[in-house]
């Protein structure tokens, strides 16, 4: 998030888009709802589906899933037509404006009611209040960013939010909410192919040498595999083994036969997490670790916050925290990694990140910290760009729709879009061994429009045979006004119906995330499971 | 702000304006009891326990809602309003399940510690009482209203932090009781079974189902920790006895998330004790995964990769990291790829 969450009840508008914010980040979504029952602030959600947000919405535009650009661009369209966007920030902060005139000039609201069925003058009113509050502030999540137009749905987010002058204030922001606990932190470390910790390019040689300084050894200068890019590299022999910490990829990547068929080309596949999941029943060793509460580190949130993690209890059984296995190995590989506690890996990480410079175990164990936070003195970073951006000037940057890589025809006429539920998380790998959380919601449902239902015969928990080109899954069913006639929705935490045997893995061009939000299936009765 | 100048027990403070007398008397280390006040709602007046003598004022008012003015004299400790408080409590008590012997909040309630400090040790108020079934229809929280004492706390942070308006008060004087919509199970209603009721109730009316005789409040150690789910950061106290977290908790003052939880971040617990646990490294022999020790496990994936570098090169090599991990160890995991085994392969879920 560019902004805090502590500053969402400044914003007068708050438009939500490919988030389903109550049941995916509820804490967020309290200070959402704060926002219009305190403050006299409105939302407006754009979504596929009648999420329980829209309850508190003043407008709710329920977009084909996928049209995303073409709905944004159409926001612009009506605000700068009817010369509603931010001059003054525009003129001062921005640049390649007059390019983006030109591309969104095409995006009429009659036009984007034909790409997205969003009707005309409901996309003209969301824009008019959009543009009309004094801070508006821009929401989204995994509905924006997993499809093969992901990026540019992002760059739209950002057109939309300079357009409107809306960054660097509190309540305004271009704000995606993480979807896991360390997600950012994961990214801020590193975790990625391109760079190491505080996002530092793998092909800069200032920062090559850096490591040699620090870590002893010379990195190689070329980007590495993304997740899904590894699996192709197992299939096709050129990727040998894999090393999987606390990750479930049979259950969460996309295509999942191609996965599995992956992994079981590799030489050596080694999984390290708290279960056995259905990826480290395909492992070739298994490695113990544990949990967050029998650790010490730290986590970053979704607004950049690095917050203490403090171990509760002692290991379980034989099990041993991640950081020691990682080092025992390492060690036994030859390389002396050789740490006695985790405040000696948070200094290395001050030392090697400029974001983190500030940042040591004894100061977050008093308080957390929002980086960009380069040294001790440093007060951390609540709001960013509120002078400049990272690059000087923001640039608009022109995005044309493009269609989703598949599209619902004859023999697959249904858009399946996936997501999660309150009372699961991820691959379930944590809370379907949670008792209490497990009997409350114990089993995947398709929502399905009552419409469509009735064209099949399918009435509310009778099982769903549901087909893409890659797969079937059979599920129950529930029919429900929540989604629009002709897309269906299915949860993806549960093995016994596995919907990512189903989902597509086209990928962005740029940022390699699959299309999990949009695939074509076909629908038909079932007697049993 | 302005600041104000009253007098509390005789003790001259200065506060910022706006403020009420609870919460100056709070800063300044002065105990005024309360029952349906919770710093996360708006101030109610509802169980009067919290009544002061303000001079001048025609009536005892209540410190939770009453604005601090300048040069007010307060007292927070007469005899009079000793009296009240002890007839209300005594009152409340009157139509109470007196179970403390196994009540979960035994140790953790505000009526049984108000009942203690005024030494409330019989009911001078025989009479009718109510006995009510207990709600028991899901399995994380559990409805008592044989020990509500109809603060309205569930009521109100139901409505006003959580929005969602499950609880009402229903019926009138004696009879009066908090209930859901047609007196539903909270199971059939929109609940989302968050437990921010549990949170603020100051009895043993809602409690968490799960954590039934595993643990007294005085038995356990609380762990302040942060939320292993989504990406909000919620901070959390585990509270663990014996090795075993028995019930999670939230300081209303820590953390962004300010005492409130999500059914997750509250319920989603057990899985860390669960007998399924990966407890020791297993390694694959004649296809099938056998337990093996540390030592062996370490050697075999080590020399393994060792092996695999040097034939096929680093690239051969790829590594996962994993979101739910700490920033330390997702930054030596991908130190470990990149200065041990040589590659830029690493990844995590960040797109999943």
């Amino acid at each position: 998030m560019t902004n805090s969450i502590a500053d969402i009840y400044k914003a007068d508008v708050i438009l939500v888009i490919g988030s389903n914010t109550t049941e995916n980040h509820p804490i967020v979504a309290l200070e959402m709802k704060r926002a219009v029952s305190d403050f006299a602030a409105e939302i407006i959600v754009i979504d596929p589906r009648e999420i329980r947000l829209t309850e508190y919405a003043h407008t709710w535009l329920s977009q084909k899933p996928g049209t995303d650009v073409a709905v944004l661009n159409g926001l612009m369209n009506v605000i700068i037509g009817e010369g509603l966007e931010d001059k003054k920030f525009i003129e001062n902060r921005t640049e390649s404006y007059e390019e983006l005139k030109k591309v969104v000039a095409n995006y009429t609201p009659e036009e984007v009611e034909k790409i997205s069925g969003i009707p005309a003058d409901s996309l003209r009113e969301a824009a008019r209040l959009f543009a009309s509050a004094k801070n508006g502030a821009i929401f989204y999540c995994m509905g924006i960013t997993q499809h093969t137009t992901g990026t540019d749905n992002v760059l739209s987010i950002a057109n939309l939010a300079m357009l409107t002058g809306n960054i660097g204030r509190p309540g305004t922001g271009v704000n995606p909410l993480r979807g896991q606990n360390n997600v950012q932190g994961a990214c801020d470390m590193g975790a990625l192919p391109g760079c190491i910790s505080g996002y530092q390019n793998v092909c800069d040689s200032g920062i090559i040498d850096k490591c040699k300084d620090i870590w002893g050894v010379k990195l190689p200068k070329k980007p590495g595999l993304s997740i899904t890019e590894m699996t192709d590299a197992a299939l096709r022999g050129e990727v040998k083994a894999i090393y999987i910490l606390g990750e479930n990829p049979m259950l969460s990547d996309p295509d999942l036969s191609h996965v599995k068929k992956a992994f079981e080309k590799l030489d050596f596949l080694v999984v390290q997490d708290i279960f056995l999941t259905e990826t480290a029943e395909l492992a070739d060793v298994v490695l113990p670790g544990v949990t967050f509460a029998e650790k010490d580190g730290t986590f970053t949130n979704t607004e950049r916050r690095v917050q203490r993690v403090r171990r509760a209890i002692t290991p379980v059984s034989n099990a041993r925290p991640d950081w020691l296995i990682i080092s025992d190995l390492a060690k036994a590989m030859g390389y002396d990694m050789d740490y006695t506690t985790v405040a000696e890996i948070t200094k290395e990480i001050a030392d090697i990140t400029p974001t983190y410079g500030g940042i040591t175990f004894e100061r977050i164990s008093g308080e957390s910290v929002q980086w960009p936070c380069p040294d001790a003195t440093h007060p951390g970073t609540p709001i960013l760009h509120t002078e400049k951006f990272a690059r000087g000037l923001g640039k608009f940057h022109t995005v044309e729709y493009r269609p989703p890589a598949e599209e619902p025809d004859k023999e697959y006429p249904f858009i399946l879009t996936t997501g999660r539920l309150l009372y699961h998380f991820h691959t379930g790998t944590m809370t379907r061994h949670s008792m209490g959380l497990d009997e409350v919601c114990k089993e995947a449902r398709v929502e399905i429009n009552p419409e469509d239902a009735k064209k099949f015969k399918i009435k509310d928990d009778d099982w769903v045979e549901l087909a893409s080109r890659r797969g079937r899954v059979k599920v129950k069913a529930c029919v429900t006004h929540r989604v629009p006639k002709g897309t269906i929705f299915v949860p993806f935490h549960f093995k016994e119906s596995p919907i990512n045997m189903l989902t597509n893995s086209a990928l962005d061009p740029i940022s390699k995330i699959p299309e999990l939000k949009v695939c074509a299936v076909r629908v038909k009765k079932t007697r049993s499971k | 702000m302005p600041k104000i100048s009253l007098t509390i027990n005789d003790k001259k403070i200065e506060a910022e304006s706006g403020q009420t007398i609870l919460e100056v008397a709070k800063e300044n280390g002065i105990k005024i009891p309360t029952l349906c006040h919770d710093p996360r709602l708006e101030p109610y007046g509802a169980c009067r326990v919290c009544l002061v003598e303000v001079e001048g004022a025609r009536n005892f008012l209540p410190a939770c809602a009453t604005e601090i003015a300048n040069g007010m004299v307060v007292k927070t400790n007469t005899i009079p309003l000793y009296k009240i408080r002890r007839t209300i409590v005594e009152l409340l008590l009157s139509d109470h399940e007196l179970s403390c012997v196994t009540c979960e909040s035994a140790g953790q309630c505000q009526l049984q510690d108000l009942a203690y400090e005024l030494g409330i040790e019989e009911n001078r108020f025989e009479g009718e009482r109510h006995t009510y079934t207990i709600e028991d229809y899901n399995p994380l929280i559990e409805r008592d209203l044989n020990k509500c004492i109809l603060c309205g706390r569930c009521v109100r942070i139901c409505e006003e932090v959580q929005q969602d308006r499950i609880y009402t008060f229903a019926n009138r004087g004696f009879d009066a009781v908090v209930t859901t919509p047609y007196d539903r199970s909270l199971i059939e209603t929109k609940c989302e079974l968050c437990g921010q009721c549990i949170s603020t109730c100051p009895t043993g009316a809602l409690t968490e189902k799960m954590s039934r005789y595993k643990g007294r409040i005085w038995e356990i150690e609380k762990v302040k920790t942060i939320c292993p789910y989504c990406g909000c950061g919620c901070e959390l106290e585990l509270q663990v006895k014996d090795g075993e977290i028995v019930r999670v908790s939230s300081d209303v003052e820590g953390g962004i998330n300010k005492g409130n939880t999500c059914a997750k971040g509250r319920f989603g617990y057990d899985f860390v004790n669960h007998p399924d646990r990966l407890t020791s490294p297993l390694v694959r022999k004649d296809g099938k995964l056998v337990e093996a020790s540390w030592d062996e496990a370490i050697k075999t994936v080590a020399d393994k990769f060792s092996r695999i570098k040097k034939r096929h090169g680093p690239d051969a090599i790829a590594g996962l990291s994993s979101a739910k991990c700490t920033n330390e160890e997702n930054y030596l995991m991908q130190k470990f790829m990149r200065a041990v085994i040589g590659t830029n392969n690493i990844d995590h879920c960040a797109r999943l």
